[in-house]
């Protein structure tokens, strides 16, 4: 491989710092001792504290898990489904649709946001369903991470040696066996690594909650926004930090695991 | 289409076991029979009206160059892919309504297709758990075909943790613990270095002689196909150009196409002026060549091109003149250890002759020097086109 | 030679039929295509259909069918030419266009010194690209707030050098905005990018400087042709969702600047014009199409499929 200038070095780095700049921020200041952000006044652990005693960050936290939770268990499945259709079958239209697939990974937030209040409004309207609350955030969380399961289970068929399916046919096994036996173990690191980009996409998400939620069903970043709206409140920082760190995690896990499969398939 | 040449008698201790093997092929029922096979991709025509029928107990051979149809054929044969128009029968069953996994056939890919989630041991079972077959009886068989194929020590492995020889070895067990019928191979030594493949073709060889499982082989290796088959389908563009044994179409091509496939051939063109009834007048740039016509050779009036191989091309060293001898000059002497390879001309006709090293006056035979090439009459070919 | 009525189609071994096939498609595809299709493109073209209505006087949507609100946000408003809106469209395309060149320049020696790293270097340097992406939007853009707020390193530098007032934030500003922006859209320029630059065949930029071309004219036409396809993915992936950005320009930009997401916010917040707010929100769903359009467009030529 080429060796890499100096300037090249340089420059990446400080994108790598630029990136990196808000998240160390936010976890230098939850350490913060100041009350109302501001310059560093000592080392404290308090907010963390803090925290465990708000019963509506608390509550937040909770909501923000079984919504990631449902939604992940529902998108997930949807999605490995939408994933392997596309990689295997032909039918009428199927161009019109990927491309239809395509516009939740593109579209802005709150256009969608606003789509489904609509959306929403209207049933209500017309059959009484849909109040606003837990069941409307989860359906339009599923809504928005179908697409992304969908393209890394996809790409992991797309990638996979025909001749593996055709062999498991050629030894006996009927396209269900083949499946089970055969294709599903197979694509099993990619379903996990779209079921856990599901998840960290819902816990991230902001403004489609903001505009979907109900009474009782506020979510952490929900939670963080007003906060921050409001004015800053220092545990936000160790809220934050914490939210991030799960990311970090959910994050490298994932890099972990898309190791595996390659080498699984024999690459030399 | 082509009948199958009838090959030139063969001398020799090791006649007596081809001609018992070649008769009890011959005796057998057919395996495989293709009639009328068509195949078409949109407006490419991939296989083109095939016919063949390949014996119980043989070791066929699809030879031909990228896209000729040969692994087209293959597929279909074993119902990965259905023909467009045509037959296909296996051990007399039409074919054409049996979706794959219920053939008696089982194929070695190229990529060997192994199941990457599990072990040597699981991969090779598969097919058999797959039929339901009883643990035990499982892994009696499946470890009987590991160490008849000597990988019995890899049974626990993965095939991340296998090199390329050793895959190839593990897909062959695969296919063989479930005894299929019919062993269809698709191009499975193209992934190998030419050491490993010059190894395993002789491996392959005895393999099949061992178990009398009937083998269809793909590959684009003329040499490959001549070590190993019985008999051999050379294939171009959707046909099949000539069909036999692997002497007859070696000695006896059909036409340019096949004879210079097979190895290197020189072509000389001329007129036929006499029939008599063995042999052949022709008249060419280099004289006058007498040729020994055999049953079934091409009868051209008129401009024809006749074949020789190298090989057969001898050196007079006596320097007179005489039947089907010619004058040439060695242009390049090419030397490869156990022959040497001479490019000469004759007249304006390019020519090409081996000699063995060890064979007398073949080492002082030196560039710009003149020669008298004999051409004999039993080794000149008179092609179809 | 017998014909038979309908041969089925042999794929990866399979036997399938043309209804078998159908049938596998509506099993497999069909439950998120419906999902998608219900509450999401449905929808749209609910909103589509709600920005022809007008607003009642206590914020109800009613009829008549009017074309009042898109007039609106051409500028032509009830009483005259009013530029409010025409602005606000031009300064979010504008703000779209420019986070996407930023992106695109920052993106490009990322993408090259990623691609140029070995073995576990590069699965590391990827990985560290990939962790803002995943990282909560709204906490990243917050921190900017830290970051620019009076007593931080960036103000301090800025007071230094006479471009700030002492004790002032640097935010709300547009400043603020093109730094959030650029911060949150990185990622998705530079993934797209080096997946492209990983799969350069450097062996054609070698021979055009065999034959004797200079650096510049070795990038035009023996790397960027084959880059393109990553940057136009990248630049769909930056440009459609940055016109529609909702968060950044609200906690960063503060009341002067207003872009799409913001007014979109107000109508179907505060002002209880849910027409007019389809309209605005039509508009971006306009560029969403363009965009795909755009990429399909630049697929075909290049002859891939699509994302999906």
């Amino acid at each position: 491989m080429k060796r890499i200038p100096l300037p090249l070095w340089v420059t990446s780095i400080l994108l790598y710092v630029f990136l990196y700049a808000p998240i160390v921020v936010v976890i230098v200041y939850s350490f913060n001792a100041a009350r109302h952000g501001g310059p560093w006044r000592g080392f404290t652990t308090r907010w963390y504290a803090t925290l465990l005693d708000s019963p509506d960050k608390l509550a937040a936290a909770r909501n923000t898990l079984e919504l990631g939770l449902a939604s992940t268990a529902v998108s997930t499945l949807l999605g490995t489904g939408l994933g392997f259709g596309l990689a295997r079958y032909r039918f009428p239209g199927k161009k019109l649709f990927s491309w239809l697939m395509y516009v939740p990974v593109v579209i802005p937030d709150i256009v969608m946001a606003v789509a489904m209040l609509m959306f929403y409004a209207l049933m209500r309207e017309w059959l009484g369903l849909f109040e606003l609350g837990m069941t409307t955030m989860i359906f339009a969380h599923v809504t928005f991470q179908v697409p992304f399961v969908a393209i890394v289970v996809r790409s992991r068929m797309v990638g996979m040696d025909p001749a593996i399916e055709e062999a498991a046919h050629d030894l006996g096994a009927s396209s269900l066996q083949a499946f089970v036996r055969v294709t599903l173990p197979m694509i099993l690191p990619a379903v996990v690594a779209g079921a856990m980009l599901a998840f960290t996409l819902s816990l991230d998400d902001f403004v489609v909650s903001f505009f979907t939620t109900g009474p009782g069903a506020s979510t952490l970043p929900i939670l963080i926004y007003s906060s921050v709206k409001r004015g800053i409140t220092p545990d936000i920082n160790a809220l934050s930090t914490l939210i991030v760190l799960v990311s970090v995690a959910g994050t490298v896990a994932v890099a972990l695991l898309q190791r595996s499969p390659r080498a699984q398939r024999g690459e030399k | 289409m082509v009948a199958d040449a009838s090959p030139a008698p063969a001398p020799g201790p090791a006649a007596g076991q081809r001609e018992a093997r070649r008769r009890a092929i011959a005796d057998g029922a057919p395996a495989i029979e293709v009639e009328g096979l068509v195949r078409r991709f949109g407006d490419f025509t991939a296989l083109d009206a095939i016919d063949l029928s390949i014996r119980e107990g043989e070791f066929f051979s699809l030879l031909g160059p990228s896209g000729c149809g040969k692994t087209t054929l293959l597929r279909i044969i074993g119902g990965l892919d259905v023909a467009d128009g045509g037959v296909v029968r296996i051990a007399g069953q039409d074919a054409r309504t049996i979706p794959a996994h219920r053939r008696p056939v089982n194929t070695v890919f190229q990529s060997y297709a192994l199941f990457p989630h599990l072990d040597v041991r699981d991969n090779v079972a598969f097919g058999l758990r797959m039929k339901k077959v009883p643990e035990k009886e499982v892994r009696t068989r499946v470890e009987r075909t590991l160490e008849l194929l000597q990988i019995g020590g890899f049974i626990d492995r993965k095939p991340s943790q296998l090199s390329g020889g050793q895959k190839q070895r593990v897909a062959l067990a695969r296919a063989l613990v479930n005894e299929p019928k019919v062993l269809l191979l698709d191009e499975p030594l193209g992934a190998l270095d030419l050491k490993l493949r010059k190894e395993l073709q002789v491996e392959l060889l005895s393999l099949q002689r061992r178990l009398g499982i009937t083998f269809v082989f793909v590959t684009h290796d003329q040499e490959e196909a001549l070590v190993m088959s019985d008999r051999i389908a050379v294939m171009r563009a959707g046909r099949i150009e000539q069909m036999g044994e692997a002497e007859a179409i070696y000695e006896r091509p059909r036409n340019r196409y096949v004879g210079q496939f097979l190895g290197e051939v020189n072509l000389v063109e001329g007129r036929a002026e006499r029939r008599g009834a063995g042999d052949l007048l022709v008249q060419t740039a280099l004289g006058a060549l007498r040729v020994e016509t055999r049953p079934g050779d091409p009868a051209r009036e008129g401009a024809l091109t006749l074949a020789i191989r190298p090989e057969k091309v001898r050196i007079a060293t006596d320097g007179a003149p005489g039947e089907n001898r010619i004058r040439a000059t060695v242009e390049q002497v090419i030397y490869i250890g156990a022959e040497s390879h001479y490019r000469l001309r004759a007249g304006e006709i390019p020519f090409t002759a081996y000699a063995m090293n060890a064979s007398a006056g073949a080492k002082e035979i030196e560039e710009g020097q003149p020669l008298l090439l004999e051409l004999p009459p039993a080794a000149l070919k008179v092609l179809e086109d | 030679m017998a014909a038979r009525t309908r041969r089925p189609e042999i794929r990866f071994g399979e036997h399938l039929t043309w209804a078998g096939e159908i049938a596998r498609s509506a099993l497999t595809s069909g439950p998120a295509i419906a999902w998608v299709s219900t509450f999401l493109l449905l929808p749209v073209l609910g909103i589509a259909f709600i920005s022809f209505l007008s607003r009642g006087t206590y914020g109800e949507i009613q009829l008549p069918m009017t074309a009042g609100n898109y007039l609106r946000l051409a500028g032509f408003g009830v009483l005259g030419f009013d530029p409010q809106y025409p602005v606000i469209i031009l300064r979010s395309l504008v703000l779209a266009a420019g986070t996407t060149v930023v992106c695109l320049v920052a993106s490009f020696p990322l993408a090259f010194f990623i691609a140029g790293l070995a073995g576990r270097a590069k699965q590391i340097a990827l990985t560290l690209v990939v962790i803002p992406f995943w990282t909560n939007l709204l906490i990243r853009t917050y921190a900017w707030q830290l970051l620019l707020g009076p007593d931080s390193l960036a103000a301090r530098a800025a007071v230094a050098v006479g471009l700030a007032e002492e004790g002032m934030p640097l935010y709300p500003s547009a400043l603020a905005v093109y730094l959030g922006m650029l911060c949150a859209y990185l990622p998705f320029m530079v993934l797209p990018l080096y997946t492209a630059v990983e799969k350069i065949d450097w062996a054609i930029a070698e021979a055009a400087s065999d034959l004797g071309a200079d650096g510049v004219r070795v990038f035009r036409h023996a790397l960027l042709p084959q880059v393109m396809p990553g940057m136009v993915a990248g630049v769909i992936l930056v440009f459609i969702p940055a016109t529609g950005q909702f968060v950044i320009p609200d906690l960063l930009g503060g009341a002067k600047t207003v872009l799409l997401g913001n007014a979109i916010q107000q109508q179907f917040g505060a002002s209880r014009d849910w027409p007019f707010g389809s309209a605005i929100a039509l508009v971006g769903m306009a560029v969403v199409l363009f965009g795909l359009w755009f990429q399909a467009r630049a697929g075909a030529r290049t002859g891939e499929e699509g994302p999906l």
